[in-house]
């Protein structure tokens, strides 16, 4: 039992410590403790917006990747209720875009589609919107598939506090949000980005991917065909998956 | 230019309300009736904003266009108070365009807007930002005529866009007179720690509905470091059925900007802005009149009142058409020229506000009441109100009634009262507090308007026994889909997947099924959404289904499942190009 002055937190019963400035999130994953997240990735600022890593703190809804621990929380997170609160966010993303993941580049190596595996999802649950949305392939090396993207702002994020440019951003309101290019034409050729950024890489699903490296890795032998999403300490293996460098 | 949504801003000196973002899209819009992309990138170059946060702008808010509206760009309102669609549907057929279209000739668009806060002069709309009251037959031929004949609308009748105040019953605020500069002069005699004190005693808490105590809200940031203090007046009155702001801005502006001084006298703010609704902005020549006076009179700008360390000024900003910037985080993010989305919180906008200082967030009446309570004192106040509710609430009273308007009550009063007072008899339902609020029956009549009861930031939609209560609910479900920002996923789907659903229930093709799936949903949006704009967006389904089973199971068929596909409503487009309507082109 821990004495009072240390800092601890509560998930699922689980006694775990944490230290000042670390949100729930960062005390979970140092703790091994899984929570399932897509707009969250460490290093980043956190965003809270994807909201699959809901948790219930004290019996009130919060997003573990924003809100700071603090001393005696009691947090719920693998429970019945919230899996399946997740599978329905999950589902959301699913039927807003347009996911087809058999002939998807990125199937295998995508987080969106490994969450909804970890989650039992097994159909889109709610009726598709299927919007229209634009591929930009102007780019030599990179292209920009927008059916895909679920609004994660990783490469947002990525591109300003990483690889100091500012190439992406979103626009739109509601359901007409959408990612665009912060150049002359919105096009992603007109940009300056390139494939060493973190921002072409970190796409966690087939939205932003780099050209002429499709299928280098069997389907079979990728990522999640290899790894459990709710492995510890995953985020290398992933963003090298998506670097397609040879295991 | 950080155009990142958070509270990292750099703190910078904050821009002039004439070189706002949002205020610079409003004349190119003007000019144009668009903003065209060539006016982006001159923006970005002259603003040194990147491009992309400036269409983020455009895209954001409702009142900018990236393709041409007509010269004269009409918009109804939705609000189920003051809009009329059938009159919409009339004026298009009469001017020969379709409902969001532009005409041939670029002569006129007929649009809607969400609620334009004309309750209780309706129907209404806008023209070129303009609003115009009162709707009838007649006055929308009279429309009609002045589009067709091109005439400026400087020239059309002057009475069509009065705007008027309705008050109907006075309380403690709306009744008692206030000599300009008095809660100032008592605030200086009495020193900023005694005044800070003297609001806490008052009991007052947040007006916009969300109650939070004024003086503490003050009190935290006063204790806030910062390299300034910001003080922001929330005047983006958008709850539909919500125009009380209205009033007290036309009315009763000095108590406003005095409350705003106050607060700054107290914080130890130098900056103050009013962020005004763009359908509120026939209000800003008198406003901009009455901060001229108080800058003449010594209240604003350097050393009021003799005291040397005490300098406060004012600035409006103007929105654009976005509900969410209601949200005190996303009225923040406007101000700072971006798209409005909620920030994460805490840290909460005393500490880390508007560019990134210590900034307190008030409601236009809750600045009023302080003003108020400055010159009579905190018991003049709390000795009105109820338990938890120390005060008074003013109202905006709208709907089936004979005389909707401004009702000024002390809190506690119950919802009979108010029904009897304002002449509503057969009474099916109330909208208190918006749709964002509670949604109560007759059998509910005897509660309360109070923190602990029925809270309110003042709406108050009356439903008669003839209205149909779904297409209200069906209503309110549309508005918010329509102003979800679509930062969290919960909301910016669950808000649409509902209004989908309720839609099915709505034309006759639901099915228990449906029912339980948007109980399910509605509760998901609720818990798990990012702000307040998705955690009460579901409060009108929800209410009902507790409340008014009926109204959905009347519409149910009684079939376990139904798809929302409709085969026959899908083959529309081919019959329109085949020009085919005959009953071979039918499924069904």
């Amino acid at each position: 039992m821990s004495n009072s002055t240390n800092n601890s937190i509560t998930i699922d019963g689980r006694e775990i410590p944490f230290e000042e400035g670390q949100t729930i999130m960062d005390a979970a994953r140092a703790a091994d403790i899984y929570i399932p997240h897509l707009c969250h990735r460490p290093g980043l600022k956190p965003h809270g917006s994807c909201k699959l890593c809901t948790v219930d703190v004290n019996g009130r809804a919060a997003s573990s990747c924003t809100l700071p621990a603090a001393n005696g929380q009691e947090i719920a997170n693998n429970t019945p209720e919230l899996k399946e609160v997740r599978k329905n966010i999950t589902q959301m993303l699913f039927v807003e875009g347009n996911h087809f993941c058999p002939s998807c580049e990125k199937t295998g190596d995508c987080t969106l589609q490994a969450v909804a595996y970890h989650l039992d999802m097994l159909d889109g649950h709610f009726p598709q919107f299927y919007p229209k949305r634009k591929v930009d392939a102007s780019h030599k090396s990179i292209f920009l598939d927008r059916d895909r993207c679920i609004l994660c702002e990783l490469c947002v994020r990525a591109s300003r506090e990483v690889d100091g440019k500012d190439v992406f951003a979103i626009t739109g309101r509601g359901m007409d949000a959408h990612l665009i290019v912060n150049s002359e034409s919105g096009k992603l050729g007109d940009s300056d980005i390139s494939t060493d950024d973190l921002a072409a890489q970190i796409c966690p699903v087939g939205a932003i991917m780099i050209k002429e490296h499709g299928y280098e890795v069997p389907i079979g032998r990728r990522t999640f065909d290899l790894h459990s999403i709710a492995e510890p300490g995953l985020e290398p293996v992933i963003l090298r998956k998506g670097k397609h460098a040879d295991e | 230019m950080d155009s990142h949504n958070g509270p990292d801003n750099t703190p910078g000196s904050p821009i002039r309300q004439q070189d706002h973002l949002l205020h610079h899209l409003y004349n190119i819009q003007q000019q144009f009736q668009h903003i065209p992309q060539q006016a982006i990138s001159d923006l970005a170059t002259r603003l040194a904003l990147p491009i992309s946060q400036i269409e983020g702008v455009v895209d954001f808010y409702s009142f900018f266009h990236r393709s041409p509206r007509g010269r004269y760009d009409i918009l109804f309102s939705t609000c189920t108070s003051c809009g009329d669609l059938a009159m919409m549907q009339e004026l298009c057929t009469r001017l020969g365009v379709s409902k969001g279209e532009t005409a041939a000739d670029g002569s006129v668009s007929i649009a809607t807007a969400s609620c334009i806060g004309m309750c209780d002069q309706g129907p209404a709309l806008m023209v070129n930002g303009r609003t115009i009251t009162q709707l009838s037959a007649q006055r929308l031929e009279m429309i009609a005529k002045q589009v067709e004949s091109a005439t400026p609308l400087d020239q059309w009748p002057a009475e069509w866009f009065r705007v008027q105040d309705n008050v109907r019953k006075n309380g403690l605020l709306l009744g008692t007179a206030f000599e300009t500069g008095s809660a100032l002069t008592a605030a200086i005699s009495q020193g900023p720690e005694a005044l800070l004190n003297e609001i806490t005693k008052s009991g007052l808490r947040g007006r916009g509905g969300a109650g939070f105590g004024t003086g503490m809200k003050w009190k935290f940031c006063r204790e806030a470091k910062g390299d300034a203090h910001y003080v922001i007046c929330n005047a983006d009155e958008g709850e539909p059925g919500t125009f009380k702001d209205r009033i007290l801005l036309t009315s009763h502006a000095h108590e406003v900007f005095e409350g705003m001084t106050l607060c700054g006298y107290v914080i130890g703010a130098q900056k103050g802005y009013l962020y005004l609704r763009a359908e509120y902005r026939h209000l800003l020549p008198d406003l901009y009149a009455v901060l001229a006076r108080r800058q003449q009179a010594g209240l604003l700008g350097r050393n009021i009142l003799g005291q040397e360390s005490f300098s406060f000024d004012i600035e409006i900003i103007v929105g654009a058409g976005a509900y969410i910037c209601g949200e005190e985080s996303s009225l923040i993010e406007s101000m700072e020229q971006k798209r409005g989305i909620p920030r994460v919180r805490p840290p909460f906008p005393v500490t880390s506000g508007f560019l990134g200082q210590p900034t307190v967030v008030n409601n236009v009446e809750t600045l009023a009441a302080a003003a108020q309570i400055a010159v009579h004192g905190s018991a003049w106040f709390n000795t009105q109100g109820s338990d938890k509710s120390d005060g008074t609430k003013i109202l905006s009273i709208s709907g089936d009634c004979t005389t909707p308007g401004i009702y000024e009550y002390p809190f506690g009063v119950s919802i009979q009262k108010i029904l009897d007072d304002c002449g509503a008899e057969h009474v099916q339902a109330i909208q208190v507090g918006g749709p964002s609020g509670t949604l109560i029956g007759p059998d509910e009549f005897e509660r309360k308007l109070g923190f602990e009861d029925l809270a309110t930031g003042g709406s108050f939609m009356i439903y008669g026994a003839e209205r149909d209560l779904l297409a209200v609910i069906s209503n309110f479900a549309h508005f918010f889909a329509h102003e979800s920002c679509g930062f969290c996923t919960p909301c910016r789907v669950g808000t649409s997947l509902l209004r989908n659903g309720l839609d099915k229930i709505v034309s006759g093709h639901g099915t228990q099924y449906d029912m339980d799936e948007m109980y399910r949903m509605a509760t998901l949006v609720k818990r798990r959404s990012h702000c307040g704009l998705g955690q009460t967006a579901p409060n009108p389904i929800l209410d009902a289904l507790q409340r008014f089973p009926k109204l959905f199971e009347e519409r149910l068929l009684h079939s376990d499942y139904t798809p929302h596909f409709d085969l026959d409503t899908s083959l529309a487009e081919a019959r329109q190009l085949t020009h085919r309507d005959d009953a071979e082109a039918h499924l069904s």
